[in-house]
């Protein structure tokens, strides 16, 4: 026994079970029902798009990153959500390249994993947006066979989608805003509609959500408060115009709202560390989204709300930093 | 009398793990060999030595006075002879002057005959004297002399006596078997403390995962004082002063303050058992309660150590380190110190003794901070860990300070929750003795 070596560490000598990779890897799998409704509801394209988009967030990680940097998960993660938020008929080589974006210029560049301060799957989106708004809003007709391509796919880069390829629809926003035609609530809950990949079943996002959150791998405060004001305000105006606003539910369940809220909106990087600025951080988000969607050009708001929002913080940080204990009012001296 | 609450808010939950030894009755440790007494056992100045090499000392005899106020002496916990004064490992990991006594191998270890001072008849201030004469400390593991906590200034009303029984760290179960085997000597310490303090209540707070401690403490709870057991959620750090403070009495304890300014005195069980002793015998600290356990010994036990028993006859005694064991740490696994040398005495304020695997202590990756903000729900004194660890890193200790860096506890519930395994507890220790030295320069 003389002999022996003992380790000699600062306390605590014993660990929490959460580490990086399994908050990571636990997000992930929560996703896994998404992606698989994202399939069965837009076929092949579906698969096709997540993993170009995953791919190029993957290599991009692994060609410039720090080394070692894929096992914490956080680049698959990013992927996969943007991938969950491009329409299904995209050419797969925009997907590829919002990819590249997302990690290099909305992560990388800061200095990585946990430096940047816009959510970079949504950076990338927004980029991608910028660059091919047509292909961004393609959405297809929610018709045909399950095997069908959604749209041009196969486009060659540098090449816009050829669209004699696709018989397109609209998104229920874009109906609701541009023609007043309103969607069935149950088609919106379950996601049988138009949309993005991964963005229109409200249902299983809400239960991947719910399952992050009991593991506490998000802070609830932030979906919770996101929905809450977006279901308040949109009532309020659906009462006075019922005709030309939509109400609660519907905005609820429609467009990019339940994945914005679950699963961009609560990246721990780019959302507030203080549980009051998460509060202030959801207010900020579901007003905006109300404000895009009811008075904007756009249709759908949630990522311009949460890239704006997440500007704001370090701001929102600031200003709700937690009272010590024996400061302000509660410190009694006798 | 109704207590405010049964928990504070935030904090952790780590394992207890105190099935090892929760129902193993406290033994004896046989007197070992040699035993190594540091000047240096409590928070304050070191003890005066006042004996030399070759000197004949009794079990009990004073071999190191108090210097001061904040200090306490020191008295040889076996008889012997005094071998060396040297240079010797100390369980904060420095060498410290420390008195080594080799023990007399056929001594009944019998004190010698002393005077029980009888604690009714006296005054206050002879009490704090008895108290410091007999080198109590804190046994939770800051020992800080307790005579000090019983000598609040005039203006300064005490209305609580809180005896800390919540013993929070996992694995320890040292205050735990205090009160189920002595919880008669519990009550007659807190007797004897508030009469000395002048208070009419006194609550003791153990977790609820120690029934038979909060039973044993309820059958033996004397007639006329206002005494009561509160049970108190299972909740580290439960037994942090301000914690239970604020538990108890729905104070704060403002920031920079004692408990006392909010009316309280904080005492752990086995100082107060101490106490008791001391009035019941006559004898000095020179013993105390310890738990040795972990998954890396082979017999966990608690013991009645004589202090200065070095670490290596204790885990002797308790059969012994198994293959796997890689780290020993002095206290519990939350705030307790590790221990490279098995020649280090367990002294006064050494609370248990924990044998970690590698199983527990696997060396483990750290990433970049991802802002999760889960160290600001850990935190009990509600500072922002996240914020404190950024400016750390950068150097930037003025601004951490204006954070409430003197607030921190350093009790490791923000290192505990991280998921990116950034040690933050430890850089928060390192930036304060920074900041010192550069305030000093």
């Amino acid at each position: 026994m003389e002999s022996r070596r003992f380790e000699l560490t600062a306390s605590p000598h014993i660990k929490g079970p959460d580490t990086t990779p399994t908050i990571m890897w636990s997000v992930v799998i929560s996703l896994l029902p998404v992606l698989v409704f994202a399939i069965y509801w837009f076929g092949p394209s579906a698969a096709l798009v997540i993993t170009s988009a995953t791919l190029g967030c993957v290599l991009t990680e692994r060609m410039f990153g720090p080394g070692g940097t894929l096992r914490d998960g956080s680049a698959a993660i990013t992927g996969l959500l943007l991938g969950l938020t491009l329409p299904p008929g995209i050419p797969l080589w925009m997907a590829f390249v919002g990819g590249v974006i997302a990690i290099g210029l909305g992560k990388l560049v800061f200095g990585g994993l946990g430096q940047n301060v816009f959510n970079p799957a949504l950076l990338g989106r927004a980029m991608l947006q910028a660059a091919f708004p047509d292909d961004m809003t393609a959405w297809p007709a929610a018709t045909g066979r399950w095997a069908d391509l959604r749209g041009d796919n196969f486009a060659l880069p540098f090449m816009s989608a050829d669209e004699a390829v696709m018989v397109t629809g609209a998104t229920p926003l874009g109906q609701m805003k541009f023609e007043q035609i309103p969607t069935e609530t149950i088609d919106l809950f379950l996601g049988a509609t138009s949309g993005s990949t991964g963005e229109t079943a409200a249902f299983v996002i809400l239960v991947g959500g719910v399952y992050l959150a009991l593991r506490k791998h998000l802070n609830w405060r932030i979906p919770v408060s996101i929905l809450l004001t977006v279901a308040v305000l949109s009532q309020i105006v659906h009462v006075i115009a019922p005709d030309r606003y939509p109400g609660a539910l519907f905005m609820l369940f429609s467009g990019g709202l339940m994945l914005g809220a679950w699963y961009m909106a609560t990246d721990m990087v780019t959302s507030p560390t203080t549980n009051g600025g998460c509060w202030l951080y959801g207010l900020g988000i579901g007003t905006l989204v109300v404000v895009i969607r009811f008075w904007g050009g756009l249709p759908e708001g949630v990522m311009y709300a949460i890239l704006l929002m997440n500007a704001l913080v370090p701001f929102i940080n600031r200003a709700t930093q937690p009272r010590v204990f024996g400061t302000g009012r509660e410190a009694v001296v006798s | 009398m109704k207590a405010f609450g049964v928990t504070f808010r935030h904090g952790v939950h780590p394992p207890d793990s105190k099935e090892l030894t929760n129902h193993l009755p406290v033994r004896r440790l046989p007197f070992p060999e040699r035993i190594a007494l540091p000047l240096r056992q409590h928070a304050g100045k070191p003890a005066r030595c006042l004996v030399s090499p070759g000197d004949r000392v009794e079990r009990g005899d004073k071999i190191a006075a108090s210097d001061g106020f904040v200090s306490v002496p020191i008295h040889a916990s076996a008889a012997g002879t005094v071998a060396a004064i040297d240079w010797w490992p100390h369980p904060d990991g420095s060498l410290t002057e420390t008195v080594l006594i080799d023990v007399e191998r056929h001594s009944p270890q019998i004190p010698r005959p002393r005077s029980v001072p009888h604690w009714d008849g006296l005054a206050p201030s002879e009490v704090r004297a008895a108290v410091q004469e007999a080198g109590v400390v804190g046994l939770g593991g800051a020992a800080f002399p307790t005579h000090v906590k019983l000598s609040p200034p005039e203006d300064t009303p005490i209305e609580w006596l809180l005896v800390n029984g919540a013993e929070c760290e996992p694995y320890l179960t040292t205050d735990h078997r205090t009160m189920v085997e002595y919880p008669e000597r519990v009550h007659f310490g807190i007797r004897i403390m508030m009469q000395c303090l002048g208070v009419e209540r006194a609550v003791i707070g153990v977790e609820k995962n120690k029934p038979d401690a909060i039973e044993a403490l309820e059958r033996t709870t004397p007639e006329d004082l206002d005494v009561s057991v509160l049970p108190l959620t299972v909740k580290y750090p439960q037994g942090a002063e301000k914690m239970l403070i604020q538990v108890v009495t729905g104070r704060e304890v403002p920031s920079g303050k004692l408990p006392m300014h909010v009316g309280a005195v904080v005492q752990n069980v086995g100082s107060i058992a101490t106490i008791a002793e001391v009035f019941e015998t006559g004898l000095p600290l020179i013993e105390r309660v310890v738990t040795v356990t972990g998954p890396g010994v082979v017999r966990p036990s608690n013991l009645i150590v004589p202090v200065g028993a070095m670490l290596s006859d204790v885990l002797d005694f308790c059969g012994g380190l198994t293959e796997d064991a890689v780290e020993i740490v002095f206290g519990g696994p939350m705030m307790g110190t590790s221990q490279p040398d098995l020649r280090t005495p367990l002294i006064k304020g050494t609370t248990g003794v924990v044998v970690l695997t590698h199983a527990e202590v696997k060396p483990k990756r750290t990433y970049p901070c991802i802002k999760c903000g889960h160290c600001l729900d850990a935190c009990p004194v509600f500072l922002n860990p996240s914020q404190l660890g950024i400016l750390a890193q950068a150097g930037r200790y003025e601004e951490m300070e204006a954070l409430h860096l003197g607030d921190c506890m350093l009790c490791g519930c923000c290192s505990y929750v991280c998921p990116s395994n950034i040690p933050l507890s430890q850089m928060f220790a390192l930036s304060r003795s920074a900041l010192r030295k550069r305030q000093v320069a």
